[in-house]
């Protein structure tokens, strides 16, 4: 008896459709031998992080909250992965996207103008491009791998962020800790819902799936990327330029990892702090994967992310889980999914016969 | 002890870490797949070696159970990798994050606590010699890696070991059609790197900051996988790499002897810095690159 | 007498595909067995079988009169197999004596020793230190034939060994066959070359659609019964060009020089020719002289920005434009590799009609017209004999005839004012080439100005109006095909040309 893959002739759609599923059923049952090993009650655990999100108006608007950053960084991100270019950097470049955004805010505290909200917004954007752009110049002039420049140029964004944290801007009346002033209710964004917190992000995050959908679908751009990553050389059989397919998708991931961060400081914070981001930047990731690096599987997918994070949050309380559990959630998540998605363009043999 | 001593030898026990696991990833690579996972196996490898270590005080025992945590962490890449046939980079990133957060879940009821180094090993002769003499009194992890990287690089170009591996990682095809198992070749490449990296981590938590603390492998894994780029898969030219970002990690202490005053961010920047740009000059450079390179890298192989 | 090797209802599948079926062989020490198909009969598939890369799903291997079970290509090698691949398994980056070392026991000095006796014995000397990626394809042939001598083979397969071989030094691969075949040693020689065939092989087995149809002596019958036993019916006839007008220049090189910056690549040097509408001109030669980066200077994916007059498109400098650019211009281009540049494998056949037919009213604004984009791909499968269950096929399931016949028909429906055609005919069946070499005559007659990059002299001789032949980055002059002879193009080959 031997196992082994045998190509479909086509791509199986109920297996792409169910993957995610089946990931998640496979990660919550390691997770849950896994926190019973540690000694943890792994059926609380398992409650917290996957049913009590839904449970209550304010845990579910927390969800929400969690899911506009997640989608939005994600779409950017899918776009450059199916074109083969792997920004795993979104978490620097949201930080220079809040560190651009709170610029106007710290430097004008008492500011009220209308324009502040609308202009810290397009700095955040410009920031994260920037960030990404570097990453971008570096691949097309100088051939630098863009996976190992976004992450290291992630670490130098942490640092970036504790030095005006700990230092210039830091908050003079904030009792030392590590964050700015608080900013003027001009640098604020609007409440959506009532008595939540959800803003204008998860609208914003909607309205990206929208244009990325376009993008992919129906842009003639979006095809090209598409061959871009599917056949590098018969990208540059057709002529569809690669320093073009490095610099739309970095500058994409960038744009909104940046807005995302902009939106971050704008909202739900208020300030700036140290700690902007909670993972964002790296969840994106598996956010994008997770929805096939398809646009409508994003949304999807982000949303079951943001339960995760707030489901973790409850862990932490509820069954004496570290913040790490959801990391492990999500790298398992991953794992599996990453297994599934072979049997949308395999199957699995069994034959008789000697071992290979 | 002398300033430049004290440097020097810092540098030595800065690089080891970063250098281990980039000769384990250096030997995955060579047969032609990228594991991007191994910022999580050294993160796991630093827990389980500081528990381990803490629990037994037995050094070695702690070591052990690290490569044994890498190996089985890298075999769930192998799984994907050659198993499923998944993207390499993805699967990579999917056991950075699962090693990283299993890291934090192990290391959280020891946060903060402190283990005992384990003794130096002076070469005798050289340790006594004046001015650079602190810089052969090293501990033993600190001169088998060298050795290792001595030991690697006479592997690969003298032995047929060395040469089956080359030849899977150039062209998988052609050496299957000669008669080697390429998928047991790169299945025993991934499990050493992932052995290699979990002994990195462990050093890093056991012995050259031997104090748990989340997060204390802080990119180092990034920073192994970018040296074998930079040491254009060669096993001296990355060791040359690893004591540069040994000495550049210091920065803060070579600062200080020059008495300048930078702040700390800036000099923990310095590293990821300096990665970036080697990474562009040495990149850019394709001619050079094309000769060095693994020519079947990351490609997916079946059968 | 006992064959050598024998095989009895050996059978073969790869998913739903019977690659062989049911085949029965024998093979008698000290003979040359030819074993005769067109492209996609099973014949790589059985060779596979009998050196172990591959292991049959039913079916006999007796060895000696031993029942065998080849589990891999060292127990081949143990018994007394050797194989010389098409595509050669050879490592580029390590020195022949390390290729050898792989399989081959002994220590680095002996086995020099033995390359270069070896060498002396059988006229294919080769230097044991040199770098594999610095040889010419022929040398690498050498290198693979020493390196299964070495294990004293008694069974020795060759892969279409003659298709990377100019005319002159396949008489000289036979005189080394014959030689060992008088030493005892069996030969299976796997060719689609009916001429070779019927003057070198003692037997033949014939396989069609995974097979056996025939087994006899070559050299009874003619080439033309060889042929209509391969492919079941008839040969298509050649076609015949006709004399014809022509019109004015539309692609021109001036004295290329370009300096492959790939250790592997090679470099050309002062490149001419001249392409006129209405005529079709060849590029002959082997394989790994040039073809690739020619071809690639040509069609922009390579660019000379510091070169723009160097290439000329309709008597516009073009040097500097990238293959977008140039393709705007009117020019076209059916490469030599199908899957993965030609087109895209994974997607769908309407997805690669787009890849370079966007300009035919496919895009608008910037947005994909999928109704045009499905009425263009379904005209192109028309047209072509394109067979598919549609447009929404995935290029990775055609076979690899009507892959190329899809490529070459979305080219042609661009109506480009100049074609380059890159190895036509590379891995397609009888039908199927015959179908596009008449297209491309048609497409000449119609006043295109074509450029053909073939390996295949007779192919050339057939459609071309005028060749020349590239030698490690060196054209010889044009020759016309109706005053040259396949010696004349064969010395060129080899470089040895006035």
């Amino acid at each position: 008896m031997r196992l082994h893959f045998e190509r479909r002739e086509t791509m199986s759609r109920p297996v792409m459709l169910a993957a995610p599923l089946i990931a998640l059923v496979l990660a919550m049952l390691t997770s849950l031998i896994l926190f019973a090993a540690l000694g943890k009650p792994a059926g609380q655990a398992l409650y917290s992080l996957l049913l009590e999100p839904f449970i209550g108006w304010y845990n579910f608007s927390e969800v929400l909250l969690k899911m506009g950053p997640l989608m939005l960084i994600a779409q950017g991100l899918a776009i450059g992965f199916r074109a083969n270019v792997f920004n795993i950097g979104a978490e620097g470049q949201l930080i220079i996207g809040a560190l651009c955004a709170s610029a106007l805010p710290v430097y004008f505290p008492e500011g009220t103008s209308a324009l502040m909200l609308p202009a810290m917004i397009v700095l955040g954007a410009l920031g994260g491009a920037l960030w990404a752009g570097i990453a971008a110049g570096l691949r097309s002039r100088f051939n630098a791998n863009e996976i190992l420049v976004t992450l290291m140029l992630t670490l130098i964004a942490t640092q970036v962020l504790n030095y005006m944290v700990l230092g210039p801007w830091k908050d003079p009346h904030g009792f030392n800790f590590p964050q700015s002033v608080i900013f003027p209710d001009a640098a604020l964004l609007p409440i959506l819902l009532p008595g939540t917190r959800v803003n204008v992000s998860l609208p914003g995050a909607l309205i990206a799936s929208g244009l990325a959908y376009v993008l992919m679908r129906h842009r003639f751009a979006g095809f090209q990327l598409l061959v871009g990553g599917m056949a590098p050389r018969a990208a540059r059989y057709a002529g569809f330029s690669e320093g073009r397919a490095v610099w739309i998708s970095l500058l994409i991931g960038g744009l909104t990892a940046g807005l995302a961060g902009a939106f971050e400081v704008a909202g739900p914070l208020g300030q700036l702090q140290r700690s902007v981001s909670s993972g964002y930047g790296y969840s994106a990731i598996i956010v994008a994967y997770l929805g096939g690096l398809n646009p409508l599987g994003i949304v999807v997918s982000a949303f079951l992310m943001a339960a995760l994070f707030i489901g973790g949050d409850n862990a932490m309380v509820s069954a004496d889980l570290p913040v790490a559990a959801v990391f492990v959630f999500q790298g398992l998540l991953l794992v599996f999914y990453l297994g599934s998605l072979t049997f949308i363009r395999h199957r699995l043999i069994f034959s008789r016969g000697r071992p290979a | 002890m002398t300033i430049l001593a004290f440097i020097l030898a810092g540098t030595l026990a800065a690089a080891t870490p970063m250098l281990l696991a980039a000769l384990g990833e250096l030997i995955v690579e060579r047969s032609g797949v990228l594991n991007l996972g191994l910022e999580g196996m050294m993160a796991l490898g630093a827990a389980i070696g500081f528990v381990v270590t803490y629990q037994t005080h037995n050094p070695v025992l702690g070591f052990a159970a690290a490569a044994l945590g890498g190996i089985l962490l890298s075999l769930v890449f192998a799984a994907l990798a050659l198993g499923f046939m998944a993207n390499q980079v993805a699967a990579g990133l999917a056991i950075g994050v699962l090693g990283q957060g299993m890291s934090s879940l192990l290391g959280k009821p020891l946060e903060s606590q402190t283990l005992t180094a384990p003794d130096t090993l002076a070469i005798p002769g050289l340790a006594d010699l004046p001015l650079i003499g602190p810089v052969f009194d090293q501990d033993i992890v600190v001169w088998l890696t060298l050795l290792l990287a001595v030991v690697i690089w006479a592997v690969l170009n003298h032995t047929k070991l060395g040469l089956i591996l080359r030849a899977v990682g150039e062209n998988p095809h052609a050496a299957r059609a000669i008669g080697f198992r390429v998928l047991r070749i790169r299945l025993a490449a991934i499990a050493f790197g992932g052995a290699l990296a979990g002994m990195a981590g462990a050093y890093a938590s056991t012995i050259y900051t031997p104090l748990w603390a989340d997060g204390l492998i802080a990119g180092r894994g990034w920073i192994a996988v970018a040296l074998v780029v930079f040491g254009t898969w060669q096993p001296f030219r990355i060791t040359f790499g690893a004591l540069l970002f040994g000495a550049l990690s210091l920065g803060g202490l070579i600062a200080q002897a020059g008495g300048i005053a930078l702040p700390s961010q800036l000099l923990a920047s310095l590293p990821y810095v300096v990665t970036i740009v080697m990474l562009a000059v040495i990149s850019s450079n394709r001619r050079r690159m094309r000769l060095n390179t693994v020519a079947s890298l990351g490609q997916p192989f079946s059968g | 007498m006992t064959p050598l090797l024998q095989l009895s209802g050996v059978s073969k599948r790869y998913g739903g595909v019977h690659a062989n079926s049911g085949i029965d062989l024998g093979v008698d020490a000290g003979t040359i067995h030819a074993i005769l198909g067109e492209n996609g009969a099973g014949k790589s598939t059985l060779m596979k079988l009998i050196y172990g890369v591959e292991k049959p799903d039913d079916g006999q291997v007796v060895w000696k009169g031993q029942p065998v079970t080849l589990t891999s290509p060292a127990d081949a090698r143990r018994l007394g197999i050797g194989m010389v691949f098409q595509h050669f398994s050879l490592f580029e980056t390590l020195s022949v004596v390390q290729n050898m070392a792989l399989i081959v026991p002994g220590s680095k000095a002996d086995l020099a020793a033995r390359i270069r006796d070896l060498g002396a014995a059988f006229g294919l000397s080769v230097d044991p230190q040199a770098m594999v990626h610095a040889l010419s394809v022929g040398e690498r042939q050498r290198v693979e034939i020493i390196r299964c001598l070495l294990l004293n083979p008694e069974l020795l397969i060759l892969d279409e060994p003659t298709s990377v071989l100019p005319p002159q030094s396949v008489a000289l691969l036979f005189d080394t066959l014959r030689a060992l075949k008088a030493q005892g040693m069996a030969i299976l020689f796997i060719s689609h070359k009916l001429e070779e065939i019927r003057d070198l092989c003692d037997t033949a087995t014939i396989l069609r659609q995974g097979r056996v149809t025939a087994r006899l002596d070559p050299r009874e019958g003619s080439a033309r019964d060889l042929a209509t036993l391969m492919i079941g019916r008839e040969v298509p006839p050649a076609v015949q060009p006709t004399p014809h007008g022509l019109g004015e220049e539309r692609l021109t090189l001036s004295g290329l020089d370009y300096a492959s910056d790939d250790p592997f690549g090679v470099s050309l040097t002062d490149l001419s020719l001249s392409v006129r509408g209405g005529e079709i001109l060849g590029i002959a030669g082997i394989s790994g002289n040039g073809q690739q980066e020619l071809a690639a200077l040509i069609s922009g994916e390579i660019t000379l920005p510091r070169a723009r007059d160097v290439v000329r498109l309709m008597g516009k400098p073009v040097g500097d434009l990238g293959a977008a650019g140039r393709r705007a211009r009117g020019f076209a281009f059916v490469p030599e590799d199908r899957l993965g540049r030609g087109a895209v494998p994974d997607m769908s056949l309407a997805d690669n009609a787009l890849l370079t037919a966007h300009s035919r009213g496919l895009v608008q604004r910037g947005f994909i017209r999928r109704r045009a984009e499905r009425a263009f791909t379904a005209d192109c499968i028309t047209r072509y004999d394109v067979r598919t269950p549609g447009p929404q096929a995935e290029a990775g399931a055609l076979s690899g005839g009507n892959l190329q016949k899809f490529i070459v028909g979305r080219e042609m429906m661009l109506d480009p004012q100049v074609l380059l055609v890159a190895q036509p005919t590379w891995g397609v069946d009888i039908g199927a080439a015959s179908d596009i070499r008449q297209r491309l005559v048609a497409m000449r007659n119609a006043g295109a100005a074509i450029l053909v990059i073939s390996e295949e002299i007779d192919e050339l001789f057939e459609i071309c109006d005028r060749l020349q032949v590239l030698h490690k980055g060196r054209l010889s002059p044009s020759l016309a095909v109706g005053a040259t002879t396949v010696d004349e193009v064969g010395t060129w080959m080899i470089g040895a040309g006035s």
